[in-house]
C-alpha cells in the first residue's frame, strides 16, 4: 500500500495541479505532496521489507538510499519553488507545478522497481517530465538546451532498452526481468548477451547519468533550465539513472561477470574526472561550473563501482551525499540568478554582502562538493580511495586525487570570486525569505552531519547495498 | 524459398540504406513510413497463428510506426518548406559504405548471441545493424527532421529485437515501448516546430549558441 501509495500520490496531485487555476492551491499539493512522500520515505525505514504489484515494485537497500535522496531533495526543491515563483512566474505555473509532481512519481518508480522493464519506464518518464521545465525560458538558448537533451537522453535511454531486451534474451530461468529471479539464477545467464547488456546498459543510463564523454547535453541543460530544475536533475535523476547501471552491475557481480565490468568502467569514470577538470578551470558560468562538477561526481560513482570493495559502500554514500549536496548548490545558485538576474560569473560579485546566506551557502557548497573535511563528501571520497589504495590501484588513487586538487582549484576560483568582491553595481541587499534558503540550509547541514557521523541503521543499509554490488562494508 | 519474416527482414535493412542515400527529406520519411509497414508485418510473420496479442502488436505498430509518426514529420518539413538535406558531415556515398560496414559486423558478431527462442537467424543482425545505422543518421546529419528519421530508425531497430521477446515479457512492455516511442518524439516534434519558427530553419547545426 505505501509503496503503490508512494507513487500514485505524485499522479494524482500533478494532475490536480494541472487542473488547478489557483497558485496557491498548487503550492499547497507541491508542497503537501513532497511532505507525504518523505513521510513515506520514513515509513519505508523501518518496513524496509515492503513489495506490492507482486513482485515488481520492491524495497532493497539501494532503491531505498534512492528514494531517500529523492525525497529530501524534492521536500527543499518543493518549498524553493514557493518562493521562486513569487520572483519569477513562469509562463503556464500549472505546467511547471504539474510537471515536477510526475518526475516525483517517475522517479519513485525507478526506485522502487524490481522489475527492470519497470525501471525502464520510470527512467523515460523522468527525462520527458523534466523536458518541458528545460525549455521553460522560451527563448533561442533553452531551445537549443532541451533540443540537445531530448536527443542525447532519447538516445542513451533506447540503447538502455536495448540493453533491457539483451538481459531478457540471455535470461533462460525465472521470471522474466524480475531483479531477484535475475539475481537467483545469475550463473544460468548466457554471457555473451548478459555482457552486451551491461555495454548497453552502461552506455544507456550512462548517458543519463552524463557521464564523459557522454555528458554534451549536461552543461547547456543545467545552463538554461531554472536552477530548481537543474538541482532536481543534479540530485535525483543522476542518480536514478545511477540506480539503473546499479542494477546490470549486482546481476554482472553475481554471475561471476566483474573482471568484464572493470575496464569500460574505469575508462568511463577517469574520462569524467579529466573532462571535469578541464572544463571547470575557466568556466565563466556558475551553472555550468556545477554541471562539470556533476560530471565529475557521476565519474567517482562509476569509478568506485570499478574498484569494488569498500568502493561499493563509498559508492552509495557517495550517491547520497552528491544528491543533498547538489541541492544545495543549485539552490543557491538559484538564489544568485533571482537577485541578480544572471548566471554568468563576470557580472556577479559581493553575494555574500548583497545575500549573505546565499553567499555563506555557496561557500559551505564549494567545500562540501570538492570533498574536504569535515563534510560527508570528504568520508566518502577518502572511502573510495583508500579501497583504490588497499586493492592495489594506487595509480588510481593518485590520478583521483590529482584531478580533485584541480577540480578545487577551479570551483573554488569562480565560488570566492562570486561570493566576495566589490558588488558590481550599488543595489539594496536582497530579500532572502525562508523558502529561499531554508531547504538548502537544512540540505546542508545534512551533508556536514553525514560528514561527522553515521548512523547505525544508515551504515547497515549501506553494507547491504554494497554487498548486492559485489562489494563490502569497510 | 526464404520464411516470409526474413524477406520482410531483408526489406527492413533496405529501407535503412535508401535513407542513407538519399537527399530529398520526404523521400525520408516515406522510407520509415515503409519501414514502419514492413515492422508492423513481422510480429505476424513470425508468430504465424494470428493470436489477439500479435495482432494487436501489429496494428498498434502500423498506427504508431506507418502513419502517425510519418504524418508528424511530413507535416514539420510542410511547414518548413525545406526539402533537401544538405551535403551532410559524412558524404553519402561513405554513409552507405558505412552502414554495409555496420550490416557485415552485424552479421558476423550475431552467432555469438544466441537468442533462446530462435524464430529467424535474421532477427539479431538486422536489429544491431539498424541500430548502428540509425545512430549514424542521427550523428552525421544536420536537418533536425533527418535527426528525428535517425532516431525512429534507432528505435526500430530496438523493436525488432524485441520481436523475440514478445512470448516471454509481459505485453504490458510492449505497450510501454510504443508509448514512449510516441510521447518522445511528439515532445520531438513540438520542438522541431520551435526550432522552426525561432531560426527559420530546420537546421540544427544552427544550434550552436551553447559551447565552451
Amino acid at each position: 500500500m505505501v509503496l503503490l501509495g508512494l507513487l500514485l500520490l505524485p499522479i494524482t496531485t500533478a494532475l490536480l495541479a494541472y487542473l488547478s487555476g489557483n497558485t496557491r492551491v498548487r503550492n499547497g499539493l507541491l508542497v503537501g505532496t513532497a511532505a507525504a512522500h518523505a513521510a513515506g520515505m520514513g515509513y519505508l525505514w523501518i518496513h524496509p521489507d515492503l513489495t506490492a504489484l507482486g513482485g515488481w515494485m520492491a524495497v532493497d537497500a539501494l532503491g531505498l538510499m534512492v528514494l531517500t535522496v529523492l525525497s529530501l531533495l524534492f521536500l527543499a526543491v518543493a518549498a524553493y519553488t514557493m518562493g521562486y515563483l513569487q520572483h519569477d512566474r513562469p509562463r503556464g505555473g500549472r505546467v511547471f507545478v504539474s510537471c515536477l509532481l510526475a518526475f516525483l512519481a517517475a522517479a519513485t518508480l525507478v526506485a522502487l522497481a524490481h522489475h527492470l522493464a519497470l525501471v525502464w519506464i520510470g527512467m523515460e518518464a523522468t527525462t520527458l517530465c523534466l523536458a518541458p521545465l528545460v525549455f521553460h525560458r522560451r527563448d533561442r538558448r533553452s531551445l537549443e538546451a532541451v533540443w540537445k537533451y531530448l536527443v542525447l537522453s532519447s538516445v542513451g535511454i533506447g540503447l538502455a532498452l536495448l540493453g533491457t531486451f539483451f538481459l531478457a534474451s540471455a535470461q533462460v530461468v525465472g521470471r522474466p526481468l524480475m531483479l531477484e529471479d535475475l539475481l537467483q539464477h545469475a550463473d544460468t545467464l548466457q554471457p555473451g548477451l548478459l555482457r552486451g547488456a551491461f555495454i548497453f546498459l552502461l552506455v544507456g543510463y550512462g548517458t543519463k547519468m552524463g557521464l564523459a564523454p557522454l555528458h554534451a547535453w549536461k552543461p547547456d541543460t543545467y545552463g538554461e533550465a531554472p536552477s530548481l530544475v537543474a538541482g532536481l536533475m543534479a540530485g535525483a535523476l543522476t542518480s536514478c539513472a545511477f540506480l539503473g547501471l546499479a542494477r546490470v552491475v549486482e546481476i554482472m557481480a553475481a554471475a561471476g561477470q566483474a573482471p568484464f565490468m572493470r575496464p569500460p568502467l574505469l575508462a568511463l569514470g577517469i574520462t569524467s574526472l579529466v573532462v571535469s577538470a578541464a572544463f571547470v578551470i575557466g568556466q565563466t558560468d556558475l551553472k555550468r561550473l556545477l554541471a562539470y562538477s556533476s560530471v565529475e561526481h557521476m565519474g567517482i560513482l562509476v569509478l568506485a563501482l570499478a574498484i569494488g570493495g569498500a568502493g561499493s559502500y563509498g559508492a552509495v554514500l557517495h550517491l547520497v551525499n552528491n544528491g543533498l549536496i547538489k541541492g544545495v548548490m543549485f539552490l543557491a545558485v538559484g538564489n544568485v540568478v533571482l537577485f541578480y538576474g544572471t548566471s554568468e560569473a563576470a557580472s556577479v560579485r559581493g553575494v555574500l554582502r548583497r545575500a549573505p546566506w546565499s553567499g555563506f551557502l555557496l561557500i559551505v557548497g564549494l567545500f562540501a562538493v570538492t570533498g574536504s573535511p569535515p563534510f560527508g563528501l570528504f568520508v566518502s571520497e577518502f572511502t573510495i580511495v583508500g579501497a583504490a589504495i588497499r586493492g592495489g590501484d594506487v595509480w588510481l588513487a593518485v590520478a583521483m586525487m590529482i584531478l580533485f586538487a584541480i577540480i578545487f582549484l577551479g570551483m573554488a576560483k569562480m565560488i570566492l570570486d562570486v561570493a566576495y568582491g566589490e558588488p558590481i553595481e550599488a543595489a539594496e541587499p536582497a530579500r532572502e525569505s525562508v523558502s529561499l534558503i531554508g531547504g538548502p540550509l537544512v540540505l546542508a547541514a545534512l551533508v556536514l552531519g553525514l560528514g561527522l557521523y553515521l548512523p547505525a541503521p544508515l551504515r547497515a543499509f549501506l553494507a547491504q547495498a554494497a554487498r548486492a554490488l559485489g562489494g563490502s562494508a569497510p | 524459398m526464404q520464411p516470409v519474416h526474413d524477406l520482410l527482414l531483408l526489406l527492413v535493412v533496405l529501407t535503412n540504406f535508401w535513407v542513407l542515400g538519399t537527399t530529398r527529406l520526404s523521400a525520408t520519411i516515406r522510407a520509415t513510413a515503409i519501414q514502419g509497414m514492413l515492422l508492423a508485418g513481422l510480429p505476424i510473420a513470425l508468430y504465424p497463428g494470428l493470436s489477439l496479442h500479435i495482432v494487436g502488436l501489429a496494428v498498434g505498430t502500423f498506427a504508431v510506426k506507418a502513419i502517425f509518426l510519418p504524418f508528424l514529420l511530413s507535416r514539420a518539413i510542410r511547414e518548413a518548406a525545406v526539402r533537401r538535406e544538405i551535403e551532410p558531415l559524412i558524404g553519402f556515398t561513405p554513409s552507405m559504405l558505412l552502414g554495409a560496414l555496420a550490416v557485415a559486423l552485424a552479421f558476423s558478431i550475431a552467432p555469438q548471441l544466441p537468442l533462446p527462442e530462435m524464430r529467424s537467424y535474421m532477427l539479431v543482425p538486422v536489429s544491431l545493424s539498424t541500430v548502428v545505422i540509425g545512430l549514424l543518421v542521427l550523428t552525421t546529419r544536420s536537418k533536425a527532421v533527418t535527426q528525428v528519421v535517425g532516431y525512429l530508425i534507432l528505435e526500430n531497430g530496438i523493436y525488432v529485437f524485441g520481436l523475440s521477446l514478445v512470448e516471454r515479457v509481459p505485453f504490458l512492455v510492449e505497450i510501454g515501448v510504443l508509448l514512449d516511442v510516441f510521447v518522445g518524439v511528439f515532445i520531438m516534434g513540438i520542438v522541431v516546430f520551435h526550432i522552426n519558427r525561432e531560426f527559420d530553419s530546420l537546421d540544427s547545426a544552427r544550434l550552436t549558441e551553447l559551447r565552451d
